[in-house]
């Protein structure tokens, strides 16, 4: 949300809508920290991050085309095209264009969905949710539904090798992280998106480009699913064409418990991390506890209600 | 008539809209069975009054009272239930089911929950009693909008409303179509039913209503029996005294012969504009003069380039110019204050700034980076110059009152510093004091060289604010005036003069 209106003191359900991610991901921390020796460690922390990598830059640019008014479904079909094209590529073309290829076809497919969703004014939900199956199917055909075994060391340092303690995916999905940042807060473009989202008419009045707008929001969202794609398929040396599935909502899931508005026009990319970052602890600490994995799903999914309705209750006055 | 029935008892009723307070300690008694009449300006309160009695707001002070029980909740539910109904202006429809389906939704024949038949049945004889000659099973998304009006009415009188309440019920008729709502409003009023008529028509008003309540900036003025009473009457008392609001004095007129900022030439759009000429010179205030629905805000869009112009020319410094899109309106240094600013002008997600930034990032920023120290100092510059109050360069405007909400948006097009500034309605909703601000920012702007254009349904802010004015009437311009020749009451009278004859003439080619 925004700046917090100042004078008049928050209340303690204020506080918890705007910081209500923060604040369960205090608690949590605190929690498990007690309940377990092995949570609070550098070596598991960065574990966490690691693996929630790919997510968070998916995350990261699908707040930028839900504030604009969006919605994204195809994310983890394009995680998959870009998987297997990597895959591919690395195998048999070089491992370093690889790398560069799956964001640029994430690129390519995320423009298809905004030009499709602009060209002809059908909500992104529908389009997207059409060219979900289409980039799946494409995957499929691709690698005739087999997995691709991709074992090249000029590949998998991208998503198995330190820089010091720290992965070199959580050091690609921070600088991705302040990049979604900079676009959103810092240029003109970012301006517009919010513009967009929060009043597409006033944006049109205002002589912005919302179509174009629209269709760069959904480019970057594409080009970092093809990012996380590529991550994954280097991490763990295999393509295959159902890689991401499901990953488009787990991906929504963290920019909706960021906080970010579902109806556009007011969030920032910082919140959807930490939704990611709560998401993974959820998981983490359950592990360590040894609870039935069940319940992660579970937990995951009352909170969310909970991050949901508190959000609501705000909006009505 | 029995006078003493009263019907709906309006009690001291005050509501405020965003610190802006729209309506005053308003008394008002409905006699049953009585065609009653609220009248005013554009802005004076008369839809405000008939949502409260409606249920669709609730007031901040005083009773209301139906049929001698008091109104305790305020909802369009339990305003039915008290046999209230209300038929607005805009229509509210399902466009996608039959007129039957619309006409009995939520009290549809059913058992247990379950649809039975019957309903045609019930129309039928329904239809006796309004004889509107519709189609039952037609769809409502492909009737004209008379034909829609009319199931709105049909849907209140199959809820055995009592009290029904027209929000300017014959704005998009034909005078055709109005003679037979009005033959159709006696019809009821014979079988005891009690209606309140919102209108500006006044010639329909006279011919057909009981009493008449008029109003004027959220007040009643009086209220009394149409018998004796005259549209000059009615007009008097709708302006009242002037009210001693001054106007800022104006820069003297640019001479005549000076090339116009913008021209139009016969221009027509498929928003309704037919054969629209006008010019704006540089440093001149022209007001464009008409009731709503005249065609005002479409000759603002079509100039803004919001609107396709399909026929005619448009000028610019004297060049013919091609297909206008708003962004190359922009950059010809042309700016539109929409009429509805919430829905049109501003981001109310987002904070002062960054809505005065909004039609001018390119100013500041370098490469798309967005350059802060500079946009935080202009925009600390606009609230100090229009007085935005509160003073925060992040403040919530959505929170803002009308009249700094209206600033916020004044000051987002002064950073553009446009030599065209088109307002609409600039002054709608805003206090006096905002109002004042906004006067002296339109002669400051003219006097700096621009052309202004003013779209206000106060008539007499556009005839004090400008050097000449356009008549309007369904998509004309009939006359164009010098500003300091007309008055409020000769303008308002030669409007309402060329819509009647527009009227008749519509009903002698449809008979």
């Amino acid at each position: 949300m925004s700046v917090i209106a100042p004078r008049k003191a928050l209340s303690l359900g204020e506080i918890a809508r705007e910081q209500g991610v923060v604040i369960i991901i205090a608690l949590l921390l605190l929690g498990l920290s007690f309940a377990s020796d092995s949570f609070l460690t550098p070596r598991n922390l960065l574990n966490i991050f690691n693996q929630s990598a790919p997510l968070a830059i998916m995350a990261s640019a699908l707040t930028l085309v839900i504030i604009g008014g969006g919605f994204d479904l195809s994310t983890g079909a394009i995680f998959g095209v870009a998987a297997v094209t990597a895959g591919w590529i690395a195998i048999h073309v070089d491992p370093y264009l690889a790398i560069v290829a799956g964001p640029l076809i994430g690129l390519v497919l995320g423009t298809v969905n905004g030009a499709i969703i602009t060209a002809f004014g059908v909500h992104s939900f529908l389009v997207t949710l059409a060219t979900s199956l289409v980039y799946r199917g494409i995957a499929i055909l691709m690698t005739d539904g087999k997995l691709i075994p991709v074992r090249i060391a000029e590949f998998a340092w991208l998503g198995r090798t330190k820089m010091g303690m720290v992965n070199v995916a959580v050091i690609v999905m921070l600088v991705f992280m302040v990049l979604m940042m900079f676009l959103l807060n810092r240029t003109t473009f970012g301006r517009a998106v919010f513009a967009v989202g929060g009043n597409e008419e006033a944006a049109i009045l205002s002589g912005i480009r919302t179509r174009l707008i629209k269709i760069l929001t959904f480019a970057l969202s594409g080009a970092a699913a093809g990012l996380a794609g590529v991550i994954t398929v280097s991490r763990i040396s295999m393509a295959e064409p159902q890689a991401g599935a499901g990953l488009e909502f787990e991906a929504i899931a963290a920019v909706i418990l960021g906080g970010t508005s579902i109806m556009g026009g007011a969030g920032a990319v910082w919140r959807s991390v930490a939704g990611v970052l709560l998401m993974a602890l959820i998981g983490n600490g359950f592990n360590i506890l040894n609870v039935n994995p069940f319940f992660k799903d579970l937990t995951t999914g009352v909170i969310i209600v909970i991050a949901v309705a508190l959000a609501a209750s705000g909006r009505r006055r | 008539m029995s006078s003493n029935q009263v019907a709906v008892s309006v009690r001291g009723i005050a509501k405020s809209f965003g610190g802006t307070r729209i309506l005053h300690d308003i008394t008002v008694d409905i006699e049953t069975a009585s065609v009653h009449a609220l009248v005013g300006e554009n802005g004076a309160g008369k839809s405000s009054l008939g949502k409260i009695i409606g249920g669709y707001y609730s007031p901040d002070q005083g009773h209301v009272t139906v049929g001698g029980a008091p109104v305790t909740r305020f909802s369009p539910r339990d305003a039915l239930r008290h046999g209230v109904a209300m038929i607005h202006q805009e229509l509210q429809l399902v466009p996608e089911l039959t007129v039957a389906q619309n006409v009995f939704l939520g009290q549809e024949s059913a058992r247990a929950g379950v649809l039975v038949g019957g309903d045609l049945a019930r129309f039928h004889a329904l239809e006796t009693t309004c004889d509107f000659g519709l189609d039952p099973m037609a769809k409502v998304a492909n009737l004209r909008i008379a034909e829609r009006q009319k199931v709105e009415i049909m849907r209140a009188i199959a809820r055995d409303a009592r009290v029904i309440i027209m929000d300017e019920p014959t704005s998009s008729l034909t005078e055709d179509e109005a003679e037979r709502l009005h033959a159709l409003i006696a019809r009821l009023k014979a079988q005891g039913k009690t209606i309140i008529y919102v209108s500006h028509f006044l010639d329909h008003i006279l011919a057909n209503c009981d009493r008449v309540t008029v109003m004027r900036e959220g007040r009643v003025v009086r209220t009394d029996a149409i018998a004796g009473e005259t549209k000059q009457s009615l007009v008097a008392s709708m302006l009242g005294q002037h009210s001693e609001i001054l106007f800022p004095p104006l820069p003297p007129a640019p001479a005549p012969a000076t090339t116009p900022l913008v021209e139009m030439r016969q221009v027509s759009t498929r928003a309704g504009l037919r054969d629209i000429s006008l010019t704006v010179r540089p440093g001149e205030i022209v007001g464009l003069i008409g009731l709503v629905g005249a065609g005002r805000t479409e000759v603002a869009r079509a100039l803004f380039g919001a609107d396709p112009i399909t026929g005619g020319q448009l000028l610019v410094d004297g060049v013919v110019q091609g297909p206008l899109s708003v962004r190359a309106a922009i950059g010809q240094g042309i700016a539109l204050v929409p009429e509805d600013r919430r829905k049109q002008g501003l981001v109310l997600t987002q904070t002062t700034r960054p809505n005065i930034s909004l039609a001018t990032l390119g100013r500041i920023s370098r490469w798309g980076i967005l350059s802060r120290p500079q946009e935080v100092a202009r925009a600390e510059d606009m609230i100090r110059h229009f007085g935005i109050v509160p003073g925060k360069v992040d403040g919530q405007v959505v929170s803002y009152s009308g009249g700094n909400q209206q600033k916020v948006l004044l000051a987002k097009w002064a950073v553009a510093k446009p030599r065209l500034l088109i307002l609409d309605e600039p002054s709608r909703g805003v206090d006096i004091g905002a109002r004042q601000r906004i006067h002296e920012f339109i002669v400051e702007m003219a006097r700096s060289g621009a052309g202004v254009l003013l779209i206000s349904s106060e008539l007499e802010e556009v005839i004090n604010l400008s050097h000449r004015g356009y008549l309007m009437s369904e998509g004309r311009i009939f006359a164009e005036e010098q500003s300091r020749d007309l008055t409020v009451e000769t303008a308002l009278a030669r409007v309402f003069a060329e819509q009647n004859q527009n009227l008749a003439g519509q009903e002698a080619r449809t008979t």
